[in-house]
């Protein structure tokens, strides 16, 4: 009997037009793109109907966890290293060159100033685990929360706070912040939060 | 390129040419282009995220004023305790006598009900201004205008949200949002007195 002869085919597919569509993609996202800013801890935020949305400029994040660890993280990089060295001189602490350097590339910054030295030399790779485990005193004593919000309005006089904080924090936490961003007359602030469906529409 | 190459074979030249296949073969390039988008897609965060904007009162005194100048039926307290309990009370609590303080939760059944029929006059005026407004009889602009001014007219209530240290942060965000489901635009996050506490203290003894 012989064999039915099957045509063969060839394997090779054109690749150009699949190779153009992927590098559209690409391109696409390339420029929509604003990288997620790495946290250091998770944050579950509460849900709310309300759908303003968050401003892409100027903001300051005051990200507070469940334990009531409070941490604050500058979108502008540039502004960071002149806002550590206001916080630095408030405290009498000076910063070399090299940890202004290093500051400017953390997007969230949880450390007591006192330990910011010590902080800032340590490897990236370190600094994870460390940093989670600390966090900006809120005491009144201190002030150090106060003084970081401070020295960051003065850089940037137009940023907007924002709140990102988790949904079981206790609300004495949330009350300290309140109250000392209250104090330091910063009555209009954002709470970010995620969104859920209006059962009015 | 490639016609170049065929015209200098015709002439005789008998140098032979490898030719070269104008087709590379794309396969890496496609795969180098699908691994950078996804790391892209996997690295970048599309939505910004929503937020809602509270204004607090300063410290000094705004707040005591305004709870004294309110009128006690359009008074309304709410108080957030621990474990996803809320207690409200209506009045300012003035009169002499101790305000009859009622427990309830935060789903719609709950305090939802009971700020829709404190608020139902607002409701009603901003439901049909709604309506209007998708039959396109009113336009942006007053619709944003009229809302407000229906939210924060004379009679509408006014809410103090007082918070324990025992409740926590939804808690809060929670009874932000009810507000504005009940389109209630006059509350004020207010700290809690000691009197509250002991209210608070009382209704879950007499529960038990």
């Amino acid at each position: 009997m012989p064999k039915v002869k099957v045509p063969r085919k060839t394997t090779n597919v054109d690749m150009t037009a699949m190779c153009d569509v992927a590098f559209l993609l690409l391109t696409f996202f390339m420029l929509t793109s604003n990288f997620v800013a790495k946290e250091p801890i998770v944050v579950a935020v509460p849900s709310s109907i309300s759908e303003i949305k968050i401003e892409e400029r100027d903001i300051l994040t005051v990200l507070i966890d469940k334990e009531g660890k409070v941490f604050v993280g500058l979108d502008a990089q540039n502004d960071r290293r002149e806002v550590l060295d206001k916080v630095g001189k408030a405290y009498q602490l000076s910063f070399s060159e090299k940890e202004l350097k290093e500051f400017s590339k953390i997007g969230m910054m949880g450390v007591p100033i006192g330990k910011m030295n010590a902080f800032l030399a340590l490897k990236q790779e370190e600094r994870d685990s460390k940093e989670a485990a600390l966090g900006i005193p809120t005491d009144s004593i201190s002030r150090e929360f106060e003084t970081w919000i401070k020295s960051a309005k003065i850089v940037n006089p137009k940023l907007r706070l924002a709140i990102k904080a988790d949904s079981n924090t206790p609300y004495k936490v949330i009350k300290d912040v309140m109250t000392t961003l209250v104090k330091i007359k910063e009555n209009r602030y954002n709470l970010i939060t995620s969104l859920e469906k209006d059962p009015n529409k | 390129m490639a016609e170049m190459q065929e015209k200098e074979g015709k002439k005789g030249k008998k140098q032979k040419q490898k030719k070269h296949p104008t087709r590379v073969d794309l396969t890496p390039m496609v795969d180098l282009g699908f691994l950078l988008i996804t790391f892209f897609m996997l690295t970048t965060s599309m939505l910004k995220p929503q937020t809602m904007e509270i204004s607090v009162p300063s410290k000094d005194k705004v707040a005591e004023d305004e709870q004294n100048k309110v009128k006690a039926s359009q008074a309304m307290t709410i108080l957030l305790g621990k474990e996803n309990k809320l207690y409200y009370f209506f009045g300012n609590g003035e009169n002499g006598q101790p305000p009859v303080l009622i427990d309830t939760d935060y789903s719609s059944e709950g305090i939802r009900k009971v700020l829709m029929t404190k608020n139902i006059d607002v409701m009603k005026l901003v439901e049909q201004l709604k309506k209007d407004k998708a039959d396109k009889k009113v336009s942006e602009a007053d619709y944003k205008q009229r809302l407000s001014d229906y939210r924060g007219s004379k009679n509408a209530p006014v809410v103090m949200i007082k918070a324990t240290d025992d409740s926590n942060y939804k808690n809060l965000v929670d009874i932000l949002d009810e507000m504005q489901i009940c389109n209630i635009s006059r509350y004020a996050i207010v700290d809690i007195t000691p009197d509250d506490l002991a209210l608070i203290d009382k209704k879950t003894i007499a529960a038990k």
